[in-house]
C-alpha cells in the first residue's frame, strides 16, 4: 500500500470531462514529475485522486477512509494559506494531527518528525518565528516541511516550487528525490521542465484530458513531444550534472 | 503568559462571580449575603441570594461562554476574525421568536414561554440554513445562508414593531433586544444549561480540526478532517449554545467578537487553544459588564447588551488600530 493506482479515471468540470478516461499506476521509490500546460489538469488529477472532488473510475487513495488516507498520502495544496499568525514549529507541527489519537498529545515521534522537516527544508532559524510574517517563498518552505512531517508513504504536492528562489528549488527537488529513494512516492506538478527532466524518475505529462506522455524523462521529453503539447522549443543536452532542458522559443 | 491563562481566566470568572453575587440593590453585606446564600437561614435576604442574584451570576457565566465559545469556534471554521456568533442567523431568529411571544401575549402565559419561543425562532433558522447550505455547500454558502435568514429574521422583527398596535408590547420588545439578565429566574437556568453545555461540548471536541484548517480546507480535508461533519457540528453547536443564550437574555452584542480577538495573541493564535480561554474570556466580560450596570446606573436599569456594545465597539476599534500593522 504505497502507490497510486488510477483505473478508468474521469473528472468532470460542469458538462465537459476534464480528464477522461485515464489509468495511472505510481509505486514506492518513484519520484514523478505530473508536467502540462496550464488548464491540463495537473491539480485536478492529484485532487480527485485524493478525492477530494468528484471523479468516476477508481482510485486507490479516495477509496481510503479519510483517517486511513491522512496516514498514507500529506498533500500541499498549490494555494499557499496561513489563516492565523501561529509560529513556524506550530505550524509545521500540524502535519502530526493525523497521527494523534483523540485527546492525546504529541510524543518524541512527532516532534522527531517535525525537527527532522524542520532540518530538511532548512528552517531551524525560523522556528520560532510567526509564519505569516514570513515572506511567500519562506512560507512555501514551511508548508512543504508541514506536508514533510505528515511523514506518509506518499507525498502529492501541488507546484512546490513556484515562488521559490533558485537554491531553494534545487533543495527542494533534493529533498523530494530523497523522499523517493527513501522508498516513498512522490509526485509533484511543476512546470519548470528542467528541474523535471534532472530531478524525477519518471514524468508523466497531461494534455487534453488524458495521458499525452509518461516515462522516463530522457525518453518523454524529446523535441517533439515538447512542440506538441507544450508548443515550444527547448535546448536539450547532457552535461557533466545531469540532463539540461532549457525552453529557448515557441513553436 | 500561555500557559497560566487558563487558570488565570478561571480565578477571574470566580472572582467576579463572587462579586455578583455581592453587588446589588438589597443593599446586603458581602457576609451576610453569602451566609444567606449558604445557609438559608434569613428569609428576605436568603430569597433574594438564591432566586435573584445567584441566577443572574449563573446566567453572566453561561451567556458569556456561550457567546465567547461560539465567536472564536466560528472564526476558526471561517478562518475570519470578523465572524461573530449571529453570523450565522440564529440569534436574529431567536430574537424573532421572542418578539412574536412579546408581542402575542404568550410571553406572559409562562415563565418559559418567552426563551421557548426564542429557542424554537433558533431551531428553525438552523433547520433552514442546513437546508441551504447542506453537505456540499462550502463555508460561503453558510455565510451567505446566515446573512439571508438574519436579515429576514430582522425584516420580520421591524415588521412586528411596525404593524404594533400596542405601544407598550412594543417598547417591551425594544427593551427585550438590548439584552439583560435582571430579573432572571433558576428557571432560565435550567432552561439554558443543558443547550449551552451540550454545544460546547460539541464545538470543544473540534479543536483540532480548526487547527486544520489553518492550512485551508483542501489541506484541512487530506488531513482527515470531514469538512461537511465539522460543518455540521460547527451550525448545531454554535446554534445551540447562542439560541440558549439568546432565549435567556436577549441579544448581547460584541462579546462573541471581541474575545477571541483579545485573547488570541495570548494563546500564540491556535484555534483549538483559543476555544477554551474565550469562553472562560466571554463570562469574564458578561460578569463584569453585569455588574458595572448595576454599579454605574442602579436605578435606570441599563441594559447589560447596551453596555456591551459602547465598551465593546471602541475597545474593537482600539485593537484593530494596535494590531493592524501586525498582520491580524
Amino acid at each position: 500500500m504505497s502507490g497510486l493506482a488510477l483505473t478508468d479515471f474521469s473528472v468532470a468540470r460542469g458538462p465537459c470531462d476534464v480528464l477522461q478516461g485515464l489509468s495511472l499506476q505510481l509505486g514506492a521509490g518513484e519520484c514523478v514529475g505530473l508536467l502540462g500546460p496550464n488548464g491540463a489538469g495537473k491539480t485536478t488529477l492529484m485532487r480527485a485522486a485524493l478525492g477530494l472532488m468528484a471523479h468516476r473510475g477508481r482510485s486507490s487513495l479516495s477509496s481510503l477512509p479519510l483517517a486511513e488516507r491522512a496516514k498514507t498520502v500529506a498533500w500541499l495544496p498549490q494555494a499557499r494559506e496561513i489563516a492565523w499568525p501561529v509560529t513556524v514549529e506550530t505550524l509545521i507541527a500540524l502535519g502530526r494531527l493525523p497521527h494523534l489519537g483523540a485527546g492525546t498529545r504529541p510524543g518524541a515521534e512527532d516532534q522527531a518528525a517535525i525537527d527532522s522537516a524542520i532540518a530538511r527544508m532548512g528552517l531551524e532559524a525560523f522556528r520560532t518565528r510567526i509564519a505569516t510574517q514570513l515572506s511567500g517563498g519562506e512560507q512555501a518552505r514551511v508548508l512543504i516541511a508541514r506536508a514533510l512531517a505528515q511523514d506518509t508513504p506518499m507525498l502529492m504536492v501541488d507546484e512546490p516550487a513556484a515562488g521559490l528562489d533558485p537554491a531553494h528549488q534545487i533543495t527542494l527537488m533534493d529533498v523530494l528525490a530523497t523522499e523517493a529513494r527513501a522508498g516513498r512516492m512522490v509526485l509533484a506538478s511543476m512546470h519548470d521542465l528542467g528541474l523535471a527532466a534532472r530531478y524525477c524518475t519518471r514524468v508523466v505529462v497531461l494534455s487534453r484530458g488524458g495521458i499525452a506522455a509518461d516515462g522516463p524523462p530522457a525518453q518523454v521529453l524529446t523535441p517533439d513531444l515538447l512542440a506538441r503539447v507544450f508548443q515550444i522549443r527547448a535546448h536539450i543536452a547532457d552535461g557533466p550534472d545531469g540532463p539540461i532542458l532549457q525552453p529557448v522559443g515557441v513553436v | 503568559m500561555t500557559r497560566a491563562l487558563l487558570p488565570l481566566l478561571g480565578v477571574t470568572v470566580a472572582v467576579l462571580f463572587a462579586a455578583s453575587l455581592m453587588i446589588g440593590p438589597a443593599g446586603l453585606a458581602p457576609v451576610q449575603a453569602l451566609s444567606a446564600l449558604i445557609r438559608g437561614d434569613a428569609l428576605a435576604e436568603t430569597l433574594v441570594m438564591r432566586e435573584i442574584r445567584l441566577p443572574r451570576a449563573i446566567l453572566a457565566v453561561l451567556v458569556g461562554a456561550a457567546l465567547g465559545l461560539a465567536g472564536a469556534a466560528l472564526q476558526g471554521y471561517l478562518r475570519n476574525p470578523l465572524a461573530e456568533p449571529g453570523l450565522i442567523g440564529v440569534s436574529g431568529s431567536a430574537a424573532l421568536g421572542a418578539v412574536l411571544a412579546l408581542q402575542s401575549g404568550f410571553a406572559a402565559l409562562h415563565v418559559l414561554a418567552l426563551p421557548g419561543a426564542a429557542l424554537l425562532g433558533a431551531v428553525l433558522a438552523v433547520l433552514v440554513i442546513l437546508a441551504l447550505a447542506g453537505p456540499r455547500g462550502g463555508s460561503i454558502t453558510l455565510i451567505l445562508a446566515g446573512i439571508a435568514v438574519s436579515a429576514l429574521a430582522g425584516a420580520l422583527t421591524s415588521l412586528v414593531l411596525n404593524l404594533s398596535p400596542n405601544p407598550f408590547a412594543a417598547s417591551e420588545i425594544v427593551f427585550w433586544m438590548m439584552g439583560s439578565l435582571q430579573d432572571r429566574s433558576m428557571t432560565h437556568v435550567w432552561l439554558a444549561v443543558p443547550f449551552i453545555a451540550l454545544g460546547a461540548m460539541v464545538l470543544l471536541a473540534q479543536g483540532r480540526k480548526f487547527d486544520a484548517l489553518t492550512l485551508g480546507e483542501d489541506a484541512a480535508a487530506s488531513m482527515g478532517v470531514h469538512l461537511g461533519r465539522l460543518r455540521l457540528a460547527l451550525v448545531l453547536g454554535v446554534a445551540s449554545m447562542v439560541g440558549a443564550a439568546t432565549a435567556v437574555a436577549g441579544a448581547i452584542g460584541f462579546v462573541g467578537l471581541v474575545v477571541p480577538h483579545i485573547l488570541r495573541p495570548l494563546v500564540g493564535a491556535q484555534p483549538s487553544r483559543l476555544l477554551p480561554a474565550s469562553a472562560l474570556g466571554g463570562a469574564v466580560l458578561v460578569l463584569m459588564a453585569d455588574i458595572a450596570v448595576r454599579v454605574i446606573l442602579p436605578t435606570r436599569d441599563l441594559k447589560l447588551g447596551v453596555l456591551t456594545a459602547i465598551v465593546g465597539a471602541p475597545l474593537f476599534l482600539h485593537l484593530i488600530y494596535k494590531t493592524r500593522a501586525q498582520g491580524l
